[in-house]
C-alpha cells in the first residue's frame, strides 16, 4: 500500500494484517514512513502466508499494489510481479516542486504505460470521488480496503473485516467507515480484475 | 482463576489438548511491532522504572511502557539523564529499562560505561535502536561496537516474538552477571509488526526495593574502579561460556556447502535467499561463542556472514581465527533486503544467477515528495523571515551552495525545523547533532566570519542539550543570536512531552520549565518573545536581535499545528487580485498549491485562523478567510 502521509495507509494495513492473522496466517508488515506526518511518501509492505521470513517485499514480488495516489503509484512499478494487480486511486496530490514549477506531474497515460511494461492489470478507480459522496474523504483508506477485500486471494469473512475496522476506529465514525468499506466492495464488483 | 472459568471449561471440551493448554495459559497471538513487544516484554519481566528520550525508531517503546500506570515511566531531559535514572533505579534493586535511538547512546555513553563498570543491582536493560539506511536520523552508526567497548553482553532479536522473549532473558542475564545488557534493534525490527504469542495474564515477579550501601561497588574512585574492571573481564569470560550453550544461539541444519552466520533482521533476508543452507543464528551477538563457531565452520564448506552495517560479527569471528567472508560482497552502508543479499550471494559465487524480470523504466524525472513543514506550522513564519534577510534564498544555488557568504549564517539543529533546509525556505546552513547549533554558532563567531550568526533550535532540543551552549555563550561573550522555536512539544517524533511542556510521559500535569527565565537566569540580557503566527512580531524581534552586537535570544512561540484540533476560517486566494508573484509559495506551506498555473489553497489542509501567515505576507492582499 502506497500513498501520501495523512491518507490513513498505516491504519488500513494494520486492519488487513490483523484480519489475516485471525484466519491463521503468518503475517509480517513493515511501514516506511520516515517523516510521514509531514506530507512525505508512505509505504506499507504486507506479507501473509504459511511462514513469512522477511517483512519487506522485494522487487517483482508484489501480488497487489494498492496505491492511494497516482504519483506515489508510479514509483513502485518494479515491485509489482509480472501480471500483478495494480489498483490506483485516481487522485493527484501535487508535491511542492510542482507548485514551484521545477517538476511536472505525470499524466495518466504515462503512468499506465509505465505499469504496462510489467502487467496489463492496471485499474484507475474513483475512490476519492466515491468517498466524497459518502460525506468524508478521510474514509478513503477504508474504501480502498473494501475494494482490496474483494480481490484478495485469501478469503477473510465480512465479519472479521467489520470487527477490526471497529477496533481501530472511534465508535462514532465506524458506521460511516463501514459504508465506505461496502462502497469499495461494490465498486470492485463492477471492475473486471 | 478469573470469572471466565465456566465459559472456558465448556468451551475447552471442544478443543484439542494443545489448544486447551493455550487457553489455560491464556496465550494469545497478537500482531505487534518490535517496540510494542519490547514494552510488553519489559512489563511482564517486572520492570518498575523506564526512562527514555524520544528518537526514531525507539520512541514507541517508552510510549507503550507509559501505558502501564502501575509502574513509573518518564521522558527524561536527554538520553544521558535517562541512563542515569535507569541506573539509579537499578541500584535500588528494581528492574529498569532505558531506551533510545542509536545516536542517543552517544549522548548516554558516559553513564552507560559507568554502569558497565559499577554493575547493577536490579536488572538494567539498555535498548539501542539503530537506523540502517538513515530513515530518520542524522547518520548511520553500528552500536554493536558499544557492547565491546563497554564490555557488556548484547542481544539482538530478529522479530517481535524474539523481542518479547529476549527482554525477559536480558533481565536475567543482567542480574546473573552483574551487568547492564545492551538490547540492540534496528528500524526494521522496531517498526515491523509480526506475530507474537504471549501470556496476557502473566504475573510480574515481585521484587524488594532496597539500596545496599556499598561504596566499593557504587563509588568509582580510582581505587575502587581498579577492582571493578577485572570483574568486567571476568564476567565476559563467564558470558562467553554461556554463549556456547545458550538457546539464544540456534543451529539450523541444511546443506553443508554453505554455512551462514547471521543475526537480527538480516537473518530473515538470509533465510529467504539461502533456502537450504546451514545456519548459525545468533541471538547473543556479544560475546561470541568460539567453540560453537569453530565447530560450525568445520562442518560447512564456505562460511558467510550476513549482517547490516559494519563487519562486526565478521571481524570478531576472524579474531577467533576462523576464516569467514561477508563484507567483501555485502554493502557496509544502507539497509539490507532480500535483493541486496541475493546479489551479494551471486557475486560471491554462492548462488547461480537468478532470473528476475527485467527492470522497468520509471517515468522520467518523477517529482520527489520530501517531507515538509506542515500547513499551519509555527516554524514557517520564522524561517520565512530568516530566508528573506539578505535574500538568502537567492544567494544559494539549487543545491544550497554559494561562493559568496550570505549576510546571515544559520546554524541548525535536530527537529522538524531541519526541513527548512529544503527549498523554498533554504534557511539552514548546518545540522550535526542534538544541541550543536549554539556551540557551532559560537565557533563561527569566534573564528571571525563577517556575517551575522543565528542559531536555530527547537524547545525540546534546547532543553535536551542547548542549555550548556547558552551558558557557554554567556561565559565567553559570544555575539550571536539564538532563536528558540517553542511549539510546546517534541513534534518530530510524534508529540512527546518534555520539561517545558507541562505534561509527563504518563499524562500527568507538572510544572513546566520557563525557557525565558532559564536563559535570563543564565545571564542573557536581551531576551525577546515573538508570536510565531504574527509575521510583524517575528520580524521586529529578529531585526532588533540582529542589530544588537551582544548575545541575544528570541523565543518564537506558537503551538504545533498537528496538536491543534480547531480549524476555522480557512484561507482562499482571490485570483482577480493575485498576480502570481510567488511570495506565498516561499513559505513552503503544503496547503498552498499550484493547479493549472493558478495558486490555490487546499481547504482540507489549511489551518485557517490558527495560522494566517500567507495572508500577512501577500503583497496584493489577495488572501483572505473564506467568507
Amino acid at each position: 500500500m502506497v500513498g501520501v502521509g495523512g491518507q490513513g495507509i498505516i491504519l488500513a494495513s494494520d486492519i488487513l494484517g490483523e484480519a489475516a492473522l485471525e484466519i491463521g496466517l503468518d503475517v509480517k508488515k513493515t511501514d516506511t514512513l520516515g517523516m510521514a506526518q509531514r506530507g512525505g511518501s508512505v509505504t506499507s509492505h504486507l506479507r501473509m502466508g504459511k511462514k513469512v521470513w522477511s517483512p519487506l517485499i522485494s522487487s517483482a514480488e508484489a501480488d497487489i499494489l494498492l496505491a492511494f495516489e497516482r504519483l506515489e503509484a508510479s514509483r513502485w512499478v518494479n515491485y509489482v510481479k509480472p501480471d500483478g494487480i495494480v489498483i490506483i486511486n485516481n487522485l493527484a496530490i501535487p508535491p511542492l516542486s510542482i507548485s514551484m514549477g521545477t517538476h511536472r506531474y505525470p499524466d495518466d497515460a504515462e503512468i499506465i504505460d509505465s505499469f504496462n511494461q510489467r502487467t496489463k492489470k492496471v485499474h484507475l478507480i474513483e475512490g476519492s470521488g466515491e468517498v466524497s459522496d459518502i460525506g468524508d474523504t478521510r474514509t478513503l483508506n477504508i474504501f480502498m480496503l473494501g475494494f482490496l477485500s474483494s480481490i484478495l486471494a485469501i478469503k477473510i469473512s465480512y465479519d472479521i473485516w467489520k470487527k477490526y475496522i471497529g477496533e481501530h476506529l472511534p465508535a462514532k465514525i465506524v458506521d460511516l467507515n463501514i459504508r465506505a468499506f461496502d462502497k469499495g466492495r461494490e465498486v470492485a464488483s463492477s471492475v473486471d480484475i | 482463576m478469573n470469572k471466565f472459568v465456566n465459559g472456558y471449561y465448556n468451551y475447552s471440551l471442544r478443543l484439542t489438548n494443545r489448544e486447551r493448554i493455550f487457553i489455560l495459559l491464556e496465550m494469545v497471538k497478537k500482531l505487534l511491532s518490535g517496540n510494542e513487544a519490547i514494552a510488553l516484554g519489559a512489563y511482564h519481566a517486572g520492570i518498575e522504572v523506564a526512562s527514555a528520550y524520544p528518537g526514531t525508531p525507539s520512541t514507541e517503546i517508552l510510549e507503550n511502557i507509559a501505558q502501564f500506570k502501575d509502574i513509573y515511566a518518564e521522558w527524561s531531559t536527554n538520553e544521558k539523564v535517562a541512563m542515569e535514572v535507569g541506573l539509579g533505579a537499578s541500584y535500588a534493586g528494581v528492574r529498569a529499562m532505558v531506551s533510545m535511538k542509536h545516536v542517543g547512546l552517544n549522548v548516554a555513553a558516559d553513564p552507560f560505561l559507568a554502569a558497565a563498570t559499577t554493575g547493577i543491582h536490579g536488572g538494567l536493560v539498555v535498548v539501542s535502536a539503530d537506523d540502517p539506511g538513515i530513515h530518520s536520523s542524522q547518520g548511520e552508526q553500528d552500536n554493536r561496537h558499544f557492547a565491546k567497548l563497554a564490555r557488556v553482553p548484547m542481544l539482538e532479536p530478529a522479530d517481535s516474538q524474539e523481542a518479547y522473549d529476549f527482554v525477559a532473558i536480558a533481565f536475567e542475564l543482567s542480574e546473573k552477571y552483574d551487568t547492564p545488557v545492551l538490547f540492540r534493534i534496528t528500524t526494521r525490527v522496531a517498526h515491523s509488526k509480526t506475530v507474537v504469542e504471549i501470556d496476557e495474564k502473566k504475573t510480574r515477579p515481585d521484587r524488594k526495593k532496597r539500596f545496599h550501601h556499598d561504596v566499593e561497588k557504587y563509588v568509582m574512585l580510582p581505587s575502587h574502579a581498579r577492582v571493578r574492571v577485572p570483574h568486567m573481564h571476568r564476567r565476559m569470560t563467564e558470558l562467553t561460556e554461556f554463549a556456547e550453550t545458550t538457546f539464544l544461539n540456534q543451529l539450523v541444519d541444511g546443506n553443508k556447502d554453505i554455512g551462514i552466520i547471521s543475526a537480527g533482521v538480516s537473518y530473515q533476508y538470509a533465510r529467504e535467499v539461502f533456502t537450504d543452507a546451514t545456519f548459525l543464528k545468533l541471538g547473543l551477538t556479544y560475546p561470541l561463542p568460539p567453540n560453537l563457531i569453530h565447530d560450525f565452520a568445520s562442518r560447512v564448506k564456505r562460511l558467510f556472514v550476513v549482517e547490516e552495517l559494519d563487519p562486526f560479527l565478521e571481524e570478531n569471528i576472524k579474531i577467533l581465527g576462523t576464516h569467514v567472508e561477508g563484507k567483501k560482497y555485502i554493502p557496509r552502508s544502507g539497509e539490507l533486503n532480500k535483493t541486496v543479499v541475493q546479489d551479494a550471494a551471486v557475486k560471491a559465487g554462492l548462488l547461480k544467477h537468478i532470473d528476475s524480470p527485467a527492470e522497468v523504466k520509471l517515468i522520467k524525472d518523477l517529482p520527489g515528495r520530501p517531507p515538509l513543514l506542515c500547513p499551519g506550522c509555527p516554524h514557517s513564519g520564522a524561517f520565512f523571515v530568516l530566508s528573506t534577510i539578505g535574500q538568502r534564498a537567492k544567494v544559494l544555488d539549487a543545491s544550497g551552495k554559494s561562493e559568496k557568504e550570505s549576510k546571515l549564517i544559520i546554524t541548525g539543529d535536530i527537529g522538524c525545523y531541519t526541513l527548512a533546509t529544503y527549498p523554498p525556505l533554504r534557511a539552514m546552513d548546518t545540522t550535526a547533532c542534538m544541541g550543536a547549533s549554539i556551540g557551532q554558532a559560537i565557533g563561527l563567531e569566534k573564528a571571525g566570519v563577517s556575517s551575522k550568526i543565528v542559531a536555530v533550535i527547537g524547545d525540546s532540543t534546547f532543553l535536551h542539550s542547548g542549555i550548556t551552549g547558552v551558558v557557554d555563550a554567556v561565559y565567553n561573550s559570544a555575539k550571536i543570536t539564538i532563536v528558540i522555536l517553542d511549539n510546546g512539544t517534541t513534534a518530530m517524533t510524534g508529540h512527546q512531552g518534555h520539561p517545558g511542556s507541562g505534561v509527563t510521559a504518563q499524562g500527568n500535569f507538572t510544572r513546566s520549565v520557563d525557557i525565558e527565565q532559564l536563559v535570563r537566569g543564565a545571564g542573557v540580557n536581551d531576551v525577546k518573545v515573538a508570536d510565531a503566527f504574527n509575521i510583524k512580531s517575528v520580524r521586529s524581534a529578529l531585526r532588533s536581535a540582529l542589530d544588537n552586537d551582544e548575545l541575544s535570544v528570541v523565543v518564537v512561540r506558537g503551538k504545533c499545528a498537528v496538536t491543534t484540533k480547531v480549524r476555522k476560517n480557512q484561507r482562499q486566494v482571490d485570483l482577480e487580485k493575485c498576480n502570481d508573484c510567488g511570495v506565498c509559495i516561499m513559505i513552503g506551506c503544503p496547503a498552498i498549491q499550484k493547479h493549472d498555473n493558478k495558486i490555490q489553497i487546499e481547504i482540507n489542509s489549511c489551518m485557517g485562523d490558527q495560522c494566517g501567515i500567507c495572508g500577512q505576507i501577500c503583497p496584493k492582499q489577495a488572501i483572505s478567510a473564506i467568507s
